[in-house]
Order: C-alpha cells, then sequence, then structure tokens
C-alpha cells in the first residue's frame, strides 16, 4: 500500500487515498449495497428496469474508457465482443443448454480467446486507423454471423426461450438480470481502480504520456496493451451476455450495433471524462437523465448526446470530471500517487 | 469468360472505392489526421443532390455545381475552426470530434430524409452501355466514374509536384514546424486540404447515388471500403490508394461471383478479407513504404 523512502528532508511515503476517496469509497459502498437491495423494495420495477440499462451501459463505458483513457486503444469495435457475448449466450444456453446466468462467465472467456486473433490485426494500425480497423473486424464479423446461414441464423430475431430459462420464474429471472448488470458495472468499476493501483497502471499512465520513454525504462508496451484489450473483452463479452438477458432477443444487426454499444459508450465516458473512473459514473448519469427526457426519440438521443461529446473532446477533453477538477481537485478513487510526509496532517488522512 | 466481366466490373467499382479513398489519404499524408466522418460526408453530399435535382429540377450531374462547392466550403470552415485544434500528437480528440460528427449528421439525414432508400437519376446514362461480346458489357457510367477517379489522382499528383502550393502541402507533410519558418500557414493549409477531401468525397457520393440506392445509414460502410483502399495501397500514397481502390473492387466483384455460383459468402466479405490479409502480411500496405507510426 504505502513505500516508505528515506530522503534527506526526513521520511516520505507514496499514499493513493486522500480524504476524499475515503469519503467516496465509503459513499460507493453505501449507494451499491442499496442498489443491491434494490429488488426487495423497488416492487413496481419503475426503478430496476431503467436502471440494468444504465448499470451495463456504466461497464461498457468503464471498459472502453480502460482501453481509450489509460492503454490508448480508441476502439470504434467493441460492438463486436457484445455481439460475440450475445450470440455465445444464443449457442449455449439455447443449442447446449447451459444454465443462462452461467453462461455469462463462458461468453467473457469465448469474447476474450477471440479478442487475441483481432489483436494481431488491429494492433498493426495506430491511433485513427487502429479505431477503423476495429471497426472492419466487427463488420466482419457481423456479416459472417448474419451470413452463417444455419449455423446461428444471425438475419432472423432470434430468442431466448422458455425452455433454456425453465429453472427460473420471471420475476427471479429479472432480479438476477439486475443483479448481474450491477455487479457487472461494480467489477468494471474496481477492475479499472485496481489495475490503475498496480503495476500495470504505473506501466499504462507511462505508455499513455510518452510511448518511446516507457519502452525506454522496461515497458513492455505491447504486453501491457494487449492485457488490457483482453480483460476489455471479457469484460464486454459478460456485459454482452447480460444485454440478452434483458432484451431476450436480438439479430446480428442489432447485437453488432455500431451506434448502440460503440457510439453511445463512446459519448457517456467522453461526456464524463475520458481517462477518470467517475467520469464514466458522471457520464452514466447523464445519458439516464437524458433518456428520460427523450424517452424513445433515439434519433435524438444520438444527435445530442454526439453533439455534447464532440463539443467536449474539443473544449473539455476531461469531460464534466475534469471541470470539476478544475474547481476542486478533488480524488474519489484512490489512484493517484502522491508523495507525502510522515507526520504532517496528510498522515492522519 | 463470367470471371472476366466480373474484373472487369470490379475495376470499374474500384473507381469509386478510389474516388472515396482520395480525401482520406490526402488528409492522412499531409496532416495525419483520420476523419471517422468521411463516409457520412459523402452520404450527405448524395442527400444534397436528391435536394438539388428536385428544387431546381436539374441532372444528377448539374448539382455537382452546387454539391461540390458547399461541400469544399464546408471541408475548410470545419478544418480551420474545429478540426485545427485536434490536430497533435493525442490522436483521440480528433478521432473523438470526427466520429461524433459522423453520429449525429448519419441521425440529423434520417430525421430530415427518413430512413427510405433514395436513388439519384441519372437517365439514360444510368443503363447505356458498350457491349463487348455476349458476356462482357461495359456500362457507360462506372467508366466515367473510373475516368474521374483517374483525373482526380493525376491532377492531385500534377499539383502535388508540379505547384507552389502542393510543395507546401508537401513540405507541411514532411515537418510542420519548419514548414512554418519558411512562412507557410500550416493551418490554412490544413483547411485547403480538408476543403479537397470534401471536395473529392462529395462526388464520389453523388456518383455513388447515382449508381445504386443509398440510406442516411450507408457512411460508415463507405468509410470503411474508403479506407479498406487507403491501407490495401499502403498510407500516404496516392496511386496505392488507387490500386487499393482497384483491388477491394475486383474482390467485391468476383466475391459476388462465387457467392453467385457456390453460395458462400456476399462480395463486401471478401473485400474485407483481402484487407485483412495485406494488414497480416503486408502492413505497411502494397505501395507503401514509410513506417506507420
Amino acid at each position: 500500500m504505502s513505500d516508505v523512502m528515506q530522503g534527506a528532508a526526513g521520511d516520505y511515503r507514496i499514499s493513493r487515498s486522500t480524504p476524499e476517496s475515503t469519503v467516496g469509497l465509503i459513499g460507493a459502498a453505501v449507494v451499491v449495497a442499496v442498489l443491491a437491495t434494490l429488488p426487495w423494495w423497488d416492487s413496481d420495477g419503475s426503478l430496476q428496469t431503467p436502471l440494468v440499462v444504465v448499470l451495463y451501459y456504466l461497464a461498457l463505458a468503464q471498459m472502453w474508457n480502460l482501453l481509450a483513457g489509460f492503454a490508448g486503444l480508441v476502439s470504434v469495435g467493441q460492438q463486436m465482443f457484445v455481439g460475440i457475448g450475445i450470440y455465445t449466450m444464443l449457442q449455449v444456453a439455447e443449442v447446449i443448454g447451459l444454465d443462462p446466468f452461467l453462461t455469462v462467465l463462458v461468453a467473457g472467456v469465448v469474447a476474450a480467446v477471440l479478442s487475441l486473433p483481432v489483436a494481431a490485426f488491429a494492433f498493426r494500425l495506430k491511433g485513427g486507423y487502429f479505431a477503423i480497423g476495429t471497426w472492419v473486424v466487427a463488420e466482419v464479423l457481423r456479416l459472417l454471423v448474419t451470413e452463417s446461414g444455419t449455423h446461428l441464423r444471425g438475419g432472423d430475431v432470434r430468442s431466448l426461450t422458455r425452455d433454456s430459462l425453465g429453472g427460473y420464474s420471471l420475476e427471479m429471472r429479472t432480479d438476477l438480470t439486475y443483479c448481474l448488470a450491477l455487479a457487472l458495472a461494480v467489477g468494471a468499476t474496481a477492475i479499472v481502480v485496481f489495475a490503475l493501483r498496480s503495476r500495470l497502471g504505473l506501466a499504462l499512465r507511462a505508455v499513455r504520456d510518452n510511448e518511446a520513454g516507457a519502452r525506454g525504462l522496461g515497458v513492455n508496451v505491447t504486453r501491457t496493451k494487449l492485457i488490457v484489450w483482453v480483460v476489455a473483452a471479457f469484460w464486454t463479452g459478460c456485459t454482452g451476455a447480460v444485454i440478452l438477458l434483458n432484451t431476450n432477443s436480438a439479430t446480428a444487426g442489432s447485437a453488432f450495433s455500431v451506434l448502440r454499444w460503440t457510439a453511445l459508450v463512446i459519448f457517456i465516458a467522453v461526456i464524463g471524462g475520458v481517462g477518470s473512473t467517475t467520469g464514466a459514473i458522471i457520464g452514466v448519469l447523464v445519458f439516464w437523465f437524458l433518456d428520460e427526457q427523450l424517452e424513445d426519440a433515439e434519433n435524438w438521443r444520438f444527435i445530442i448526446l454526439g453533439a455534447i461529446a464532440a463539443v467536449m473532446a474539443l473544449v473539455a477533453p476531461r469531460g464534466i470530471y475534469g471541470l470539476l477538477q478544475r474547481w476542486r481537485p478533488l480524488q474519489f478513487f484512490p489512484v493517484r500517487r502522491r508523495l507525502v510526509r510522515s507526520g504532517s496532517a496528510d498522515e492522519a488522512a | 469468360m463470367e470471371w472476366i466481366n466480373a474484373v472487369i466490373q470490379g475495376l470499374l467499382l474500384g473507381g469509386l472505392f478510389a474516388l472515396f479513398a482520395t480525401g482520406l489519404s490526402l488528409a492522412f499524408g499531409v496532416m495525419r489526421f483520420v476523419n471517422l466522418a468521411h463516409g457520412d460526408l459523402a452520404i450527405l453530399g448524395a442527400f444534397l443532390a436528391v435536394s438539388t435535382t428536385a428544387t431546381l429540377d436539374v441532372h444528377p450531374f448539374v448539382s455537382l455545381f452546387v454539391v461540390v462547392p458547399i461541400m469544399t466550403a464546408l471541408g475548410y470552415t470545419l478544418q480551420r475552426f474545429v478540426f485545427n485544434r485536434t490536430v497533435g500528437e493525442d490522436p483521440l480528440p480528433s478521432i473523438l470530434v470526427t466520429f461524433g460528427l459522423g453520429v449525429v449528421l448519419q441521425n440529423l439525414l434520417l430525421e430530415r430524409y427518413s430512413a427510405d432508400s433514395r436513388g439519384l437519376d441519372a437517365g439514360a446514362l444510368e443503363t447505356s452501355s458498350l457491349t463487348i461480346n455476349d458476356d462482357i458489357a461495359v456500362g457507360w457510367f462506372p467508366v466515367v466514374i473510373l475516368v474521374t477517379a483517374l483525373v482526380v489522382l493525376i491532377g492531385m499528383h500534377l499539383f502535388l509536384r508540379r505547384t507552389r502550393l502542393g510543395r507546401a502541402f508537401r513540405a507541411t507533410s514532411d515537418n510542420p514546424a519548419t514548414a512554418r519558418l519558411m512562412g507557410i500557414d500550416d493551418r490554412n493549409i490544413y483547411a485547403v486540404v480538408m476543403a479537397i477531401a470534401f471536395a473529392t468525397v462529395a462526388v464520389a457520393g453523388v456518383f455513388l447515388g447515382i449508381r445504386q440506392t443509398f440510406g442516411p445509414s450507408d457512411g460508415p460502410a463507405q468509410l470503411i471500403f474508403g479506407f479498406e483502399a487507403v491501407v490495401i495501397g499502403g498510407l500516404g500514397s496516392l496511386w496505392g490508394t488507387l490500386l487499393g481502390g482497384l483491388i477491394l473492387g475486383v474482390a467485391q466483384t468476383v466475391g459476388n461471383q462465387i457467392d453467385a455460383d457456390y453460395d458462400l459468402l456476399s462480395g463486401p466479405l471478401y473485400g474485407h478479407l483481402i484487407f485483412l490479409a495485406v494488414l497480416a502480411f503486408r502492413p505497411t500496405g502494397l505501395l507503401g513504404s514509410r513506417s506507420r507510426s
């Protein structure tokens, strides 16, 4: 947690927690506890129904943020992992007959395994070309699923039927899906926080700030990026499976939709703040608020969020979180290393 | 014989891809800028032509005299006042701004023109063809597209090699800081590059609209085809872009022929597979030599 360093001016130690991060963690624990008990007190589902969507978008946004904000991998192809998750769920739960809630993990594993050959192609491209490259791979997968004929039946609407969900009542299934979405959102946030606190996080930020410099200091850049890529693929694949549990039916077009699973996610992360864990949470709250106002006007959702995100990228590259930081530099997640003098006021915190 | 026909049709289709890719290739070559809204801008051009032909009751070719100046001005303005703020070491801002623009544009077109497929009617030109023998007939309009692509690319080549402004383009591409020291206004150069990119993509969009039906959501596919042409040919090489477009066109039409004969996969997938193969075995592209960083 903290390393003691002997210096000429006295004892220094590296600390990552701040007073507000302690408050932040307690606050987060309370919010998660309240959300986890929601199925018991929100009986009509008026909060639960929109929250499932908000939670899985938070999971997707944290993962995109980890890729783009910390590893410099600006992917526009994350919909491929959502699609892989959805079709794994359809094949494994529906055709093989494994428990649908266990299949969520299988979906993650399949996405992680398939992310390796994708990396072999996409990692040859940099920056904007990496972005379009991942998009092409997602498009290829969409076409392959669409044209797979009787194998995956991507051209048809496919649903999870009664058979594969036989063991669960509708209510139990709704609650379990909600709990899984919550676990994915909390887990995604925790992954980013722990990744940043670890050696990997230090390497990631070094790579982000100066790739050649990081290489010079002995960071294995490709390996670092690959780890992040596979972790994000795993988590996005799991999220895809949960998305199907919630929506129940899909086509190749909806499962591999760049607008729904990548564009919206990017807008959420950018509005909240790229490169910060709190940012994705702020972004998803903005998304939720806007969605409630717009109801079913899907086009306007894309137009308004896209326009805000584009303007944000120009005038406030660190999003709403960055603007808040300018006002008061609070650190709600204990991820940034600071040098603290032992015995000073900070020590007590 | 039908295979020879597929190759010929592919080369003609490749002309359109090359025309799409020219703007991408130029913007990347001069300022390392990747415009993710490129495909949506082509579709915008096509819809502008729909409105122009309907309002003024003119041939789609005539509408080019309205559409191209509008798009050129839009390109200059966007680069000068918006995109230039994102040019730099970090590619993230430019990706986010252009991606956001593309999504907004696509959905605005959807609101304005609905999701229905449209087409531009070029009259007799669309159907008239040159019959070579029983199996091979070459449509005049695809020939017009290919010739236009060649004229644009040759014109661009001469412009870059022979004119003062072209030299400024190359200087800025090599080293913007030094170019600035020589009195070149790199911000202005970038805006001119984007104006040219928008002009060519507008022409490509209008041609696409004459060639086939299109809808507001067709932009990303066009971006991807253009991007594949650029990467297959090699980043930063205009002749490579032409070659890449032709290869992509042939891959798609030959793919369609395979699909018709053996019912495997549709045409665009073969184009994507050729792209992935080039990426795997020759990541610098066929004519590219410089590193991709």
